[in-house]
């Protein structure tokens, strides 16, 4: 049959939406001026003649709003015959995730009542008017066009009927292939391991080439990757398992035995699992701590129906290669994470976070790297897809910027989800594998999509990175999926599950191949999405939107059944053993044949060297930063603050994501009388009808890093168990998750500073576990990506370390939540916890680029109780607002309270300033503090509950005037109107 | 139920009476309103079921029959892939197109919310002007297309009413209004030609508008999202009885929704329950009161 091709476009007279954004964005990021009009095709690869096609084309093609043709549309001319025309045509590579494609490809099915064999390819045509031919090429370059996954024809004035479709694959016999290691060299195995984009190390190849030699053959093509991705710091933490020569400045020396992850995060939380019996904070036959640290998220308790379940991802080096498509992935995988915990969980809710560079960046970018205005459009458009098909709201949002970003951006992606007590009677928690289940794959089909992903990651970023290991999530596929899970879950047709990200089959089945001691599978059966891919490939691809599931022989046919009615594609592959091997053959042939122990245990853990050596950092002469911070300016340097990129409102973009539907939301990600403010934490039920909730916050302050990571943990700890509480939040039911994104932090000649990063990240670790253990909030879920540099045209950038604590909180009763926003004219003002001289490297020293002393240290031992009386004023309805402090300190609170509320604030510094200056006052990035409202006649009670914790009255909430007063020493230091204020943290978002 | 039911305060339902509406809630496909949806019709007392789509589609020829509301819900079906509703649209119109004349032919009542408004609009449920019993359905004459400030926008509006429109989803609520979260990048209402926009208009088949701050209707953004012409937020059939909204009744049925709840509640004027509620009773009631 052959192919037909459809166009459509905008009816003439109406709006062509995305021409009209395509030219805007030409104009603001590329400053190119051209007339834009953009055709869908798409390109029908299917089992239908002409007829069906135009009956297709009649059913695509909007009556009302569209235009169609079979074949081509007409090109008239433009209305100036001597400017040219440019049509470019883009469409995917072949072999990329075309989710138009499948839906168009459902819809002729409906359409012409049968079954249609083949396949579907979309494309998009701009036509660019009156610009030279180096614009419209670099309007493809640098905005439309991406070559990792796109083809791009460029044609001018006329175009040319295209009838070629980008299928994939070609027919051949998959092989297997051994690789020789005997008596390999150091040199030749390094090269082995590099080449064939393994990242193992010299001693991990070597503990492959002896485990091959005692069992006295060559490891296949299929074994040495598969060993790879087990092995590779993905999936296996080596970082943080290994064992740590620590030195400090002093020359003191100790020994970090069994690693950082038992040490201090594990150890963290296991500390606070014995607190919380000693102190039955639970009944016995409930622990808070339903399941941590071996599942794919972590699960707490929440009522006595549904438990929690919270993951955060980062996606961050396919994020910098393809941003919508990277993202995406990164969001809808993480959804899968919270699906496949225990025998599953239902998502509730999304939260995200990006560290980019400056939007504004100037200098000339090495080859190989997008603006970071692009890497951030293409993230937000990827994770908005990606959450609002899904049908999830978000919660948390939140973007950084910093030039060291420039050569990875971080995309943190996350899930909180909700796992019903008990699915079909058994305990939702666990997955029960036993011998002779079924291995059974659920989902898109295998490609060579996100081929390498898992050992990708854990290198660098380099020009030559692989044009596979970018997979492109298709959210529908994995809504149906997901729909389907939670129907199969119900019926109890399901006796485990995990899902295929990093490492593909090979990660999944081989891990739930550790429940029953084996499992053995057949990847000639595997459904793929062209032919032509080796057996290896099939075993380690990426491709998105599957998961393993585990199946009992008894419930199989019912799982089949429901699957074909909810159009899923699901597969037996094989079944789990008792065999003590991971076996997977092709048909007749064997791919891999592997000792579990020897995959699982066997990763040589050597001993990794740190040594700190605090920062020397040549701080601003006084008298710059006197003038710069003189009193004075108060006024100006708030305004300035405002418009930063880090403190600007980010609202008009994240508005896109939805965040709303369920129903659920109470206080929503926006605040204030105009919704435009960014509130301090966000709440939501989680069942209709029910009066429970979730309270989110985090915190992250990569800056401080520079100084200390020990600090900057404890801030980030100190600020996400702020913000839970002030909105409303238990204090005996919290729980967090920590993500750290660090530079490659192990010494070698392209890392000669590793010992000190190293030492950073045992800083950071042992911070963050004091924190935990001083406000018991247990760790429950986390993830690493340890390798986020780039070298790039022979310069390395490195992004600063940088850990995020996520913290979730739970409220019995959602109507006792609280936000930032004043309510009444008259309330009194009060803040809690000391102002001190702490403004090195704070939002207003990097803005006024100053080099200052000072991190803000955080006192664990007074902040804890503090914390304790201030959850007890807020319970007994003591407290009509609450806000936490942190990046802008209380400048930039008081600036958000103002504008949330339209009510005036009169403020005194006086109390709180003691010796420091007004600005520093203002400015001070201090830990443990809590700005809050109260009624006037709640005063006495509220300073009886909190006046042993550095309790200071500030001020009254004015009238409706909406001005923010700053008295300071009997002068006027500040003084501006709440429109003003507005304005400014809206500029930086008109321009997004 | 006590005197001080607030949904027979509110919403003059009598939830006993509810108890005879039942509601059938089509999901899948990456439709994702479901839960608030059968929770909003729970609540004035109805029954709502969740069905898969494609068992609706595979039911016997009265699986419509045993529902008195039809709601097609928010979401993405098929990821809103060639248009918005497109998809999903020709699925029911292919494989559900008959019973579903058939069922508003008999009387039955449809609500539209977002991407099942779109989706009616592309099905030829609504407007249908000149539909006859017996026609089947009737084709596109309206559609949603792109907002005119680009993009996908999740913010709350306010609507006004009509109370000379036949819509009995809204009847009763002329002279107030009504605030509703919107979330939807394409919601700008068009029609094929002038003719069907002014048959449209002179039979008051726009119940619902995005109202400015005095709460006049308007094409200003944001208070109108999407730039729809005299700020048509929805559109029903010259019955009354189908009806197509924008924004999301169902995402306000908990009091705590509103953006504003914590000053309402400090001003002693935050209501019982959610106010989107109001238009789902319009329905419940008109299938109570046999309209």
């Amino acid at each position: 049959m052959p192919v037909h091709r459809l166009e459509i476009e905008a009816r003439p007279g109406l709006s062509d939406a995305l021409a009209e954004s395509t030219a805007r964005r030409l104009r603001s990021e590329l400053a190119i001026t051209a007339a834009v009009r953009t055709r869908r095709v798409y390109l029908l690869d299917l089992e239908i003649d002409g007829e069906g096609a135009a009956a297709v084309l009649e059913r695509l093609v909007d009556p009302v709003a569209e235009v169609g043709a079979l074949g081509m549309l007409d090109d008239p001319h433009g209305p100036d015959g001597e400017e040219s025309s440019w049509f470019l045509t883009i469409g995917l590579r072949p072999g990329v995730t075309d989710s138009v494609g499948r839906s168009v490809h459902r819809a002729v099915q409906d359409i012409l009542g049968r079954d249609v064999v083949g396949e579907v390819y979309t494309a998009t045509v701009y036509r660019l008017d009156g610009i030279p031919r180096e614009d419209a090429e670099r309007a493809a370059r640098e905005l439309l066009y991406n070559p990792l996954i796109e083809r791009l024809t460029i044609e001018e004035g006329r175009r040319a009927l295209d009838l070629s479709v980008p299928r994939a694959g070609v027919p051949r016999t998959p092989e297997v292939a051994t690789v020789g290691l005997a008596g390999a060299s150091d040199a030749e195995l390094e090269r082995i391991s590099r080449e064939g984009m393994l990242a193992l190390s010299l001693a991990e190849m070597r503990a492959i080439e002896a485990h091959f030699a005692e069992v006295g053959r060559s490891p296949t093509d299929a074994e040495l990757e598969c060993v790879a991705q087990t092995w590779s710091e993905h999936c296996k933490h080596k970082i943080f398992a290994s064992p740590i020569d620590y030195t400090d400045p002093s020359g003191e020396r100790r020994l970090i035995e069994e690693g950082l992850f038992r040490s201090t995060i594990r150890g963290a939380t296991e500390a606070i699992a014995a607190q919380r019996v000693q102190d039955q904070l639970d009944p016995a036959d409930a622990p808070f701590l339903v399941s941590v640290f071996h599942d794919n998220a972590g699960v707490i308790r929440f009522t006595e129906a549904d438990h929690l379940v919270y993951k955060v991802e980062t996606h961050n080096s396919p994020s910098a290669l393809d941003p919508y498509g990277g993202a995406m992935t990164g969001i809808v995988g993480v959804n899968r994470d919270t699906l496949a915990t225990g025998l599953g969980a239902d998502n509730l809710t999304n939260v995200w976070g990006y560290c980019f560079g400056p939007p504004d960046y100037e200098e000339a970018l090495p080859p190989g790297l997008m603006h970071p205005r692009r890497i951030r459009d293409g993230v937000h458009h990827g994770v908005i897809d990606g959450g609002n098909q899904s049908g999830l709201p978000y919660s948390r949002g939140f973007e950084l910027f910093d030039r060291r970003y420039v050569g990875k951006p971080l995309v943190y992606c996350g899930t909180v989800g909700v796992m019903p007590v008990t699915s079909a009677g058994r305990p939702g928690e666990v997955k029960v594998i036993e011998p002779g289940d079924l291995v059974v794959m659920v989902g898109g089909r295998i490609g060579k999509d996100g081929i390498h992903g898992a050992t990708f990651s854990s290198v660098e970023l380099g020009e030559d990175s692989p044009v596979q290991a970018v997979q492109i999530g298709d959210p529908i596929t994995q809504k149906m999926m997901a729909d389907f899970l939670a129907e199969a879950r119900e019926a109890g047709l399901c006796s485990g599950l995990t899902d295929n990200g990093a490492g593909g089959l090979s990660s999944s089945v081989g891990e739930m191949a550790l429940a029953t001691g084996g499992a053995e599978i057949d990847l000639a059966l595997a459904p793929l999405k062209y032919p032509g891919l080796a057996p290896w490939e099939i075993l380690i691809s990426e491709a998105q939107e599957r998961m393993t599931l585990a199946v009992r022989p008894a419930e199989i046919d019912a799982l089949m059944t429901l699957a074909a009615r909810r159009e899923v594609e699901v597969t037996v592959l094989g079944s789990f053993t008792e065999s003590g091997r991971l076996v997977v053959r092709h048909g007749e042939a064997m791919v891999c044949d592997l000792d579990l122990d020897f995959l699982h245990d066997g990763v040589p853990l050597p001993t990794l060297s740190a040594r700190w050596s605090p920062p020397e950092r040549a701080l601003s002469e006084a008298s710059v930063v006197a003038t710069r911070l003189a009193d004075g300016r108060a006024a100006e340097l708030l305004l300035d603050l405002l418009s930063a990129p880090n403190v600007a409102s980010g609202e008009a973009i994240a508005r896109a994501y939805d965040h709303e539907v369920k129903g659920l939301s109470v206080i929503k990600p926006w605040v204030g009388v105009r919704q435009d403010v960014p509130s301090t934490a966000t709440v939501m039920r989680v069942r209709h009808g029910r009066s429970e909730g979730i309270v989110l916050g985090e915190g992250i302050h990569p800056y401080y890093s520079d100084i200390d990571t020990e600090a900057m943990a404890m801030a980030a700890v100190d600020e996400g168990v702020r913000r839970v509480l002030c909105g409303g939040a238990r204090i005996d039911r919290l729980a967090a998750l920590d993500n750290f994104c660090w530079p490659d932090p192990i010494r070698s000649a392209k890392t000669p500073d590793g010992e000190h990063k190293l030492a950073q990240l045992v800083r950071c670790c042992e911070g963050l576990r004091a924190a935990c253990e001083a406000y018991g909030v247990p760790l429950v879920s986390g993830k690493d990506s340890m390798k986020n540099d780039a070298t790039l045209g022979g310069v390395k950038i490195s992004i600063p370390p940088t850990l995020l604590v996520s913290v979730l909180g739970q409220i019995e009763d959602v109507r006792r939540a609280l936000d930032l926003t004043p309510l009444a004219a008259g309330d009194r003002i009060g803040v809690i916890g000391e102002t001190a001289d702490e403004l090195g490297e704070s939002e207003l020293a990097r803005g006024q680029g100053l080099v200052l002393d000072g991190v803000p240290r955080t006192d664990l031992e007074r902040c804890a109780p503090r914390y304790q009386a201030f959850a007890r004023a807020r319970d007994a309805g003591k407290l009509r607002s609450a806000h936490a402090l942190g990046r802008g300190g209380l400048a930039l609170a008081l600036a958000h309270m103002t504008v949330a509320g339209g009510l005036g604030l009169e403020v005194e510094l006086d109390g709180i300033a003691g010796e420091l200056s007004a600005v520093r006052t203002l400015f001070s990035e201090s830990t443990g503090r809590i700005i809050f409202t109260c009624r006037e006649e709640d005063a006495d009670a509220v300073e009886a509950e909190l006046g042993e914790h550095a309790l200071q009255w500030l001020g009254v909430v004015g009238p409706p005037s909406g001005w923010l007063h700053v008295r300071h020493r009997g002068e006027t230091v500040l003084g501006v109107g709440g429109q003003v204020l507005r304005r400014r943290l809206q500029r930086q978002g008109a321009q997004r | 139920m006590s005197i001080h039911d607030p949904i027979q305060e509110l919403f003059a339902i009598d939830r006993r009476q509810a108890r005879d509406v039942r509601v059938l809630v089509m999901t899948g496909y990456g439709l994702n309103c479901e839960a608030e949806t059968i929770a909003a019709f729970e609540r004035l007392g109805a029954v709502a079921e969740a069905r898969h789509v494609a068992d609706v589609l595979e039911g016997g020829d009265d699986v419509l029959s045993a529902y008195q509301i039809l709601a097609f819900i928010g979401g993405f079906s098929f990821g809103d892939h060639i248009a918005s509703g497109r998809v999903y649209a020709n699925r029911v119109r292919f494989r559900l197109g008959d019973r579903l004349g058939r069922y508003i032919d008999d009387g039955g009542l449809a609500l539209g919310i977002c991407n099942g408004f779109q989706t009616l609009v592309k099905l030829g449920v609504l407007p249908a002007l000149g539909r006859s019993v017996g026609d089947g359905l009737a084709p596109q004459s309206a559609s949603l297309v792109a907002n005119e400030r680009l993009g996908y926008r999740d913010a709350w509006v306010r609507l006004g009413f009509d109370d000379a429109s036949p819509c009995v989803f809204t009847r009763g609520l002329g002279g107030r209004t009504l605030d509703l979260p919107s979330r939807h990048g394409e919601g700008k209402l068009i029609f094929a030609d002038e003719e069907i926009r002014e048959a449209v208009l002179a039979a008051h088949l726009i119940p619902a508008r995005y109202v400015d701050e005095a709460g006049e209707p308007t094409e200003e953004w944001p208070a109108n999202p999407n730039g729809s012409a005299g700020g048509a937020a929805g559109l029903c059939d010259p019955s009354g009885r189908i009806f197509g909204l924008m924004p999301h009744p169902e995402a306000y049925l908990d009091p705590e929704n509103h953006p504003h709840w914590r000053a309402q509640e400090a001003a002693g004027e935050l209501p019982p329950v959610g106010l989107g509620l109001h238009i789902l009773a319009g329905g419940v009631r008109a299938v109570i009161d046999g309209l």
